[in-house]
């Protein structure tokens, strides 16, 4: 199959028109009449990881708390590996999008004297199941954004460390873009998809992340040598079991407590931060007490309405698991488990090295969402904060001058492309896969290793990964989306490497379950700091460097 | 988890195949179709943006599903939901976007 070549020039190009592009797209646009140009493999409308809705939004701030008490709150959740700079920025914009959501039209729950209820003190309730539409229509009702829906991004374009664009694909058509613009935002979200998740049949792809999320961002972000931060702080969601639905509305909203078998509260045992719950249902099933639960017996008939509904607006298949099965949560506990570890910067700090104005080090590169690092619980809100600041801090780029596409660089990237229309049957992107995910989950801390790995373990790994990147340049398709299959298997490996990279590099265990060295099992002082790599000349440089504070400025 | 799509129900719009996260429908002589069931997120975006009902969200029997058929069909800010389970029972929840979830 022979591509056709399309050139395209914009001002800001934005990839990936989930939570944080949309918003990004929209600030962007308040600051300057420059164009916009959202690149979104699928569709703005229900793309990205809020595609199924969302019932509360998690990073917001209660009268009497600030933005400090934010900061403090993620930096003790990650055990002091966070940027305060980040941080801070986004913690002080949260409540200002907030109220800009609500004036879009998404419905918060508010108490009779008007004031939005709040479940703790980060947290308001909402109806989410039309957020994502309601982010889509926001960025398309400001004028001069374009929105390509469709269109996969798989690698940028640089020159002398300085971004010129990116190229793309049509999905369901022979189109191989060639995008120029003067400044460029990674919005693609985070990676699901790197380990075998918790179902291996039929239902492969009902993960906590979306399994479209690819790592596609941070992969480009690799190869084309920019910093990268934390990939070993490794996101490990506690979930409904089968269902892998949201276990916050039950454990916040109504108040269960997670108890073992034996009917015992074991949260104490092992701490109360995001990692150690997770941590803490591993052990009590080793130490045989499993499986675990949240307890719901006894909650009211009520109260098992209002989470039907509830449900529907973000995880429907768990409504639609209590209803088939008639066992409603007041009856029966409900049972939960760890997912699979995901790379995503919204709620651990793994992403882009970036300077306070969520610029990469790559110039006219900026990140925001999921793909953007030392900024751990941003979720829906802080995502699209750092969507603000970025969008601000690219007008910055607007007087450049957009660059000529080399035409030698695009006839190379054509070419690689059509390759793989070149028939080789005996290699399939399942097979292969399939064949990462093993790798990942028995050498690299997988669900079946208990989340944990060794020296010795990574270094089998990474030669398991090696061996595949070799394997999957012989892969063939036969259309444009098995295109985009072959690659994201392709992003996810290059993400793996750096992932095993880092989990070697960090000579301790500062999180249990999100990073566990059994060579290393304490926590060490030395490691507070951060863990970064970059791509050199085919090998992954590792490099430290020492905590930055909440009023600080960071330069590259 | 994934979707089932009713072909004597489709009327072939399309609208489908445009929203789908991860691509993963088609028009097949007029009608949608999902080659990869498997490939699914189950995140319902077809099911509720179906005008048709033509559309059910289910559990696949590897995670325990047990054979009920979720569709939803939409009226301006209401959005219903009906569950049918195989031995033909069915049971229809209502959800206004106007009200916020309390937990």
């Amino acid at each position: 199959m022979d591509l056709q070549l399309r050139y395209l020039n914009t001002d800001f190009l934005i990839i990936g028109g989930g939570t944080a592009g949309c918003w990004a797209a929209r600030a962007f646009r308040e600051h300057s009449n420059a164009r916009v140009l959202i690149a979104e493999k699928a569709n703005v409308k229900r793309s990205g990881c809020l595609a199924a809705g969302v019932n509360a939004l998690n990073a917001y701030i209660a009268p009497g708390k600030t933005p400090q008490d934010y900061v403090d709150y993620a930096r003790a959740d990650a055990e002091g590996i966070v940027r305060g700079d980040l941080l801070l920025s986004m913690a002080e914009g949260l409540n200002r999008v907030v109220a800009s959501l609500e004036a879009l039209g998404l419905t918060i729950l508010k108490d009779e004297q008007g004031r939005y209820v709040t479940r703790g003190w980060r947290n308001v309730k909402i109806n989410g199941e039309n957020i994502k539409p309601i982010l889509a229509e926001a960025a398309k009702a400001k004028g001069h954004i374009s929105i390509l829906n469709r269109v996969n991004v798989f690698d940028y374009i640089v020159k002398d460390n300085r971004i010129l664009g990116a190229y793309a694909i049509r999905v369901d058509r022979p189109v191989l873009y060639v995008i120029s613009a003067k400044a460029v935002l990674c919005a693609t979200g985070g990676a699901a998809g790197l380990y075998q998740p918790n179902h291996l049949g039929f239902s492969r792809h009902k993960l906590w992340y979306p399994p479209f999320n690819t790592g596609a961002g941070l992969a480009m972000g690799i190869r084309a040598g920019a910093e990268m931060t934390t990939l070993e702080m490794r996101f490990i969601a506690l979930r409904c079991k089968d269902t892998i639905a949201p276990t916050g509305t039950l454990a916040q909203g109504v108040g269960a407590r997670q108890i073992n078998a034996l009917g015992e509260v074991y949260e104490e045992r092992y701490g109360l931060t995001t990692s150690e719950r997770v941590h803490g249902t591993v052990m009590e099933t080793q130490a045989g007490r499993g499986p675990c639960y949240l307890q719901t017996i006894g909650i009211s008939k009520e109260q098992d309405e209002d989470l039907l509904k509830a449900y529907l607006n973000m995880a429907p298949g768990q409504t639609l698991r209590w209803l088939e099965s008639r066992r409603m949560p007041s009856v029966q506990n409900v049972e939960i488990e760890g997912t699979e570890p995901y790379i995503v910067g919204g709620h651990t700090a793994s992403g882009y090295w970036v300077d306070t104005n969520r610029e990469t080090t790559l110039g006219g590169l900026f990140a925001a969402g999921d793909v953007a690092g030392g900024c751990p619980q941003k979720y829906v809100t802080g995502a699209l904060v750092e969507g603000e600041i970025a969008a601000r801090a690219a007008v910055k780029y607007m007087n450049d001058e957009i660059a000529a596409p080399d035409a030698d660089a695009i006839e190379v990237v054509k070419r690689k492309l059509e390759s793989h229309f070149i028939a080789q049957p005996t290699l399939t992107v399942d097979a292969l896969e399939e064949a990462m995910q093993a790798a990942m989950d028995e050498y690299a801390g997988g669900i079946r290793a208990f989340y944990r790995y060794s020296d010795e373990s990574l270094v089998i790994a990474d030669e398991k990964i090696r061996e595949l990147v070799q394997q999957s340049e012989q892969l063939s398709a036969t259309d444009m989306q098995e295109l985009v299959y072959i690659l994201e298997l392709s992003e996810r490996l290059t993400l793996c490497r750096s992932v095993i990279a880092h989990l070697a590099a960090r000579k301790e265990t500062r999180w249990h379950s999100f990073a566990e060295h059994t060579d290393y099992p304490e926590k060490s002082a030395e490691w507070a700091l951060y863990v970064n790599s970059r791509l050199e000349n085919g090998e992954i440089r590792i490099i430290t460097r020492p905590l930055v504070r909440e009023g600080e400025v960071y330069e590259h | 988890m994934s979707i089932e799509i009713d072909r004597e129900k489709c009327v072939g719009c399309g609208s489908c195949v445009g929203i789908c996260p991860g691509g993963l429908i088609r028009l097949d002589d007029e009608k949608a179709c999902i080659p990869q069931p498997e490939r699914c997120w189950g995140c319902a975006s077809c099911v509720k943006e179906c005008s048709e009902e033509a559309i059910a969200l289910f559990l696949g029997e590897d995670m325990g599903g047990l054979g009920g058929r979720m569709t939803a069909r939409q009226e301006d800010t209401l959005l219903f939901w009906t569950l049918t389970r195989p031995d033909g029972t069915a049971q229809t929840l209502t959800v206004d976007r106007r009200d916020s979830n309390k937990y």
